[in-house]
């Protein structure tokens, strides 16, 4: 088999990524490999609304914003298979599986990583007690109820409040379930506020900051929990403990890129992000090999994924038509005080085709602070920002021509008052 | 006289504001540190609104549920009247997005719409 | 399914289903009762996974004999059996010159015991056959026929060879009395009672329960609950051998291994509880096993945990196994105290037991036997012709359910359909791994829960995790309860 550009994964980062690409160049022949049996990813049990204010300048739901992408697939030649499970990435090719093929190879001028991210389950977060049913993480109760038509549970304490959670909270209680609170380990939610205000406020739903989960009862089906406060050091203070009636503890900590295939590919992961090192063009470190969305780094909002994905979709249409990288001087992009990391990495200047988006995460909840770039140790912008919070993605944008003086270096950073 | 406390939800600052009102009338809105805040607390206080999104039994199709939305928000303490009814309702597949599947729900003279597609068997 | 048998096995455990596989055979009939919904529920299904070499029990005890035994048979027995089984050898470490002299007596008594091939090996011998062991390695006794097994395959597999050669198993029946009426047994049940001629208890955790049902020699078990911790694949090769501490009174100290599936696998603790059923992980344990590890193998990322678990060895007050007929009872016959070296040494204890019974009941050989079982048909151990004709035919080998641990539709199904096949999300992932991996079954369990649905007949909200009350789902949305 044969493609152009292979998108892997057609969830809303393969869908804009193959759409862009298709739109830059209407000649290529562009398959998006998706292991689901429908196209949308994740989009698809995220039926809450909230998405596209900033594609479409209006409010739609998860299922409305994939179908607004789909639909331009067939009008730009796009093929795509469902239930397709890419298997090895390599420069020039994809193996995948599907019932219909077997195992097959797809031979591909580029290939753009599209994976998305998976949660972290309670084994990774070292929760002590029983393996009763009835723990889940967020999104597996999320697509029970809003795909599927089940009911996870009756009686629910949430650990986490990243938005899944908070989104599963409103969810479970507009079904009828008993959410009895929301757990956060860290002093603040990784939430949005409009998230904590309209999710739990809105059905008095408390939420408990510096707790969390420090037992789980029940020997077939969760009957309790017991939470607690903890300290500074994110342990549990003693005294602090409650013991909670659930059915069910539903886990919204985090969200870990599925970078396997990246991995056993040799491309280069930032342990920061746990997602590939990309360039300007999105481009990993494997020429030919782009990544875009939440594989390459966990976003808040869909909107961004979007807007990257049709950056990493054009970059991959070119790399075809090209083939050949430009020489030329490299900035590296580095993450200063407060600032966890930054995509892209590096930039080649020849290479950038518009303006350059950075796009960052701070470490920590700034009040009243800005943000700075520094060219070579030189504050080049400085933005002052009421609130910065880990919870939210932070961008700066260059234009092409403040780059002309090729700085060596550009230091993202975080300045407080 | 009366004092509602709010959480602004325009960013991620979450000012507490304080709304002072005498009936209807607002007559002083504190805590918040900017414009939108302001807008957002006299919105909240005067008529709170919120779109529920939630699914819908469907028959014939390929799959029994679908999700839906109220095409606008409706008002914040009739949330619980729209779902009942909207768990009480379902529909004939094949749905398009868009579909009217409940016209004026609960009483709020609002439709409730399909957010999804589903084929029939 | 008849009441009166010629032979009634208590658990479904490895020992319970060992000595099933070798009762059968010989013309009679036997019955495996289990308490639980499937085998590989208890102890069996929560250890280190390891064929021990044998150095680490008293020389001329039941557990040395038997793990000896055991060890010998297990190559043989894997390849009857389709059980990933490979012999990496084992590493017992010395990290303070002042404890050298534990390591030689362990070897001397290896040799002592008959372990082959074993050999102390110095601070650089040792990095260079694992080079991520501590920088505080003073020596290691190397044994290189320890191993890594599948507990689950183990288990499973005599289980589905017992029954393929005509051993019936009921599940969810739960052994409340024994008694003696004439030369017969009656074991009273949570689902009828039955007779038979011999009785053989491999209760585990509940095996002094039942023993001192019938004798007055009474038998104390103390479960000892281990928590351990599995690291993800990635970390593949990280160590190259069973890592142990030096031993102590409570055990074998905390490991760190590979599994035969790539893993990594830290653990156990050693802390002695009251419940028989129960076992919690706790804070205090996940934080003993980390220290442990550590102290063994720099630079452990332990932050690549996928999940952790605790598991019950049945401690008997003596300390020893227990294998013979009960004092006073004839036909009632204890396989008591299997703690560690069960697992390795099941084959032996099969071997062992049932010719004690045969002997007593005076059994002959069946003329046909079939020792051969083969595990569930996994597409990506195939040839690629192989795979192709598979799919082409089965187009469920090519549906990819499990994303982490490539597992497909088919191999579901197989686990599902075969005797004794799996009725539960965690026989399905001790069945075929799907929901073992790094998302703990976060992407596959709704997938899985539609397929057993689907291959056994029952409405979405009977799908259980584990059997009994542990349900998945609690009715529909939509208010329908």
């Amino acid at each position: 088999m044969k493609a152009d550009i292979v998108i892997v994964g057609g969830g809303p980062a393969g869908l804009a990524a193959a759409i862009s690409a298709a739109k830059e160049d209407k000649s290529l022949d562009i398959l998006i490999l998706e292991r689901d049996n429908e196209l949308g990813g994740i989009l698809n049990q995220c039926i809450h609304n909230g998405f596209g204010l900033h594609t479409f300048n209006e409010e739609l739901t998860g299922p409305e914003y994939a179908a607004r992408f789909e639909e331009q697939l067939d009008g730009l030649g796009i093929r795509y298979m469902l239930g397709t499970m890419v298997l090895d990435v390599s420069s020039g090719s994809v193996t995948a599986i599907n019932s219909k093929e077997g195992v097959f190879k797809v031979n591909c001028g580029a290939v753009v990583l599209c994976m998305g991210c998976r949660e972290r389950p309670r084994g990774a977060l070292n929760i002590p007690g029983l393996r009763p049913a009835g723990v889940f993480t967020a999104g597996t109760a999320q697509r029970l109820v809003n795909i599927e038509g089940y009911m996870p549970g009756r009686e629910v304490v949430i650990l986490g409040s990243g938005d899944i959670g908070l989104i599963m909270a409103r969810r479970m209680t507009l079904e009828g379930a008993k959410v009895k609170c929301v757990c956060e380990l860290m002093p603040y939610s990784g939430g949005l506020k409009r998230n904590i205000v309209q999710c739990l406020d809105d059905f008095n739903i408390p939420l408990l900051l510096s707790h969390t989960v420090i037992d789980i009862k029940g020997k077939e089906r969760v009957t309790s929990v017991v939470i607690a406060e903890v300290d500074e050091r994110s342990k549990p203070i003693p005294g602090t403990e409650q013991e909670i009636a659930c059915d069910t503890l539903l886990l919204s900590c985090g969200l870990i890129p599925e970078n396997e295939l990246s991995r056993s590919a040799g491309v280069e992961i930032n342990p920061s992000t746990n997602g590939p090192v990309v360039n300007e063009s999105f481009e990993t470190s494997i020429p030919g090999v782009f990544a875009c969305g939440n594989v390459l780094h966990v976003h808040d909002l869909v909107d961004y994924v979007s807007e990257e994905s049709g950056r990493a979709g054009r970059s991959a249409a070119r790399f075809v038509k090209n083939k050949a990288t430009a020489e030329g001087p490299v900035i590296k992009i580095r993450n200063g005080n407060g600032v966890r990391y930054t995509v892209p990495s590096f930039v080649r200047v020849n290479e950038l085709s518009d303006d350059l988006v950075i796009r960052f995460r701070s470490g920590n909840v700034y009040k009243d602070s800005y943000i700075k770039v520094l060219f070579d140790g030189e504050t080049k912008l400085s933005r002052r920002k009421p609130i910065i919070t880990p919870g939210e993605m932070e961008q700066v944008i260059l234009k092409k021509e403040d780059l002309a003086n090729t700085p060596s270096e550009i230091l993202i950073e975080i300045a407080e008052r | 006289m009366e004092k509602r406390e709010l959480t602004c939800i325009n960013c991620p600052m979450g000012c507490r504001i304080t709304v002072t009102m005498e009936g209807d009338d607002i007559l002083s809105v504190e805590g918040n540190t900017c414009k939108r805040g302001f807008l957002y607390a006299c919105n909240e206080v005067k008529s709170p609104v919120r779109t529920v999104t939630t699914t819908i039994k469907v028959t014939g199709g390929l799959s029994d549920r679908v999700s839906c939305k109220t095409k606008e928000a409706v008002p914040k303490d009739k949330i619980f009247e729209v779902m009942e009814v909207i768990n009480k309702a379902s529909c004939k597949a094949p749905v398009a997005i868009g579909d009217v599947l409940i016209e004026d729900c609960a009483g709020t003279g609002i439709l409730v719409v399909a957010t999804k597609a589903v084929g029939s068997v | 399914m008849k009441s009166s048998y010629d032979i009634i096995i208590i658990g479904s455990g490895v020992t319970g289903c060992a000595i099933a596989r070798e009762l059968s055979r010989y013309e009679c009939s036997c019955l495996v009762l289990e308490k639980d919904e499937d085998v590989c529920t208890g102890t069996s299904k929560a250890n280190s996974g390891i064929v021990h070499a044998g150095y680490d029990a008293k020389t001329g005890s039941l557990k040395a004999r038997m793990n000896i035994r055991g060890n010998m048979l297990m190559t043989s027995l894997c390849e009857e059996l389709d059980i990933p089984f490979k012999r990496i050898g084992s590493l017992v470490v010395c990290t303070d010159e002042a404890n050298r002299k534990g390591i030689s007596e362990l070897c001397a008594r290896g040799i002592a015991n008959g372990v082959p091939d074993m050999k102390i090996l110095e601070k650089d011998e040792i990095r260079e056959i694992e080079p991520n062991i501590s920088d505080d390695v003073v020596c290691a006794l190397y044994a290189p026929t320890a191993g890594i097994i599948c507990p689950f395959r183990l288990n499973i597999a005599l289980a589905e060879c017992a029954s393929q050669n005509g051993v019936d198993f009921k599940f969810n029946c739960e052994v409340t009395d024994v008694s003696k009426l004439g030369d017969e047994w009656i074991v009273e049940t949570s689902s009828g009672s039955f007779e038979c001629q011999a009785v053989i208890n491999c209760a585990g955790t509940h095996a002094d329960e039942i023993h001192n049902m019938v004798s007055d020699k009474k038998f104390h078990i103390t479960p000892r609950r281990g928590d351990y911790m599995l690291l993800d694949r990635s970390l593949d090769g990280f160590v190259k051998h069973v890592i142990f501490p030096q031993p102590t009174a409570m055990g074998k100290g905390i490991l760190v291994t590979p599994t035969v599936h790539g893993n990594t696998l830290v653990g156990p603790t050693a802390v002695d509880i009251e419940s028989r059923d129960e076992a919690p992980v706790t804070a205090d344990g996940l934080s003993k096993v980390q220290e442990g590890a550590i102290k063994n193998v720099k630079g452990l990322p332990l932050k690549q945990v996928i999940t952790g678990f605790s598991g019950l060895r049945a401690h008997e007050d003596g300390g020893e196994f227990i294998l013979e007929e009960a004092e006073g009872c004839k036909g009632f016959f204890d396989c008591v105290g299997i703690e560690s070296p069960g697992l390795t040494a099941c084959p032996a204890i099969g071997e062992y037991m049932a010719l004690k019974i045969a002997e007593s009941l005076s059994l002959k050989f069946k003329k046909f036997w079939n020792g051969i079982c083969k595990d569930v048909v996994k597409p990506f151990e195939l040839s690629e012709e192989e795979r192709a004709a598979l799919i082409k035919e089965h187009p469920e080998y090519g549906r990819i359910i499990c994303r982490c641990e490539t597992i497909t539709e088919g191999e579901i199904i197989d686990a599902i359909r075969r005797p004794l096949g799996a009725k539960s999300l965690d026989g399905v992932k001790r069945r075929t791994r799907a929901g073992m991996g790094r998302c703990q079954g976060g992407f596959c369990s709704p997938r899985v829960m539609d397929i057993l649905s689907r291959e056994l007949n029952m409405p979405l909200d009977k799908v259980t995790k584990s059997g009994g009350g542990s349900k998945i789902i609690l009715g529909r949305t939509k208010n329908e309860g």
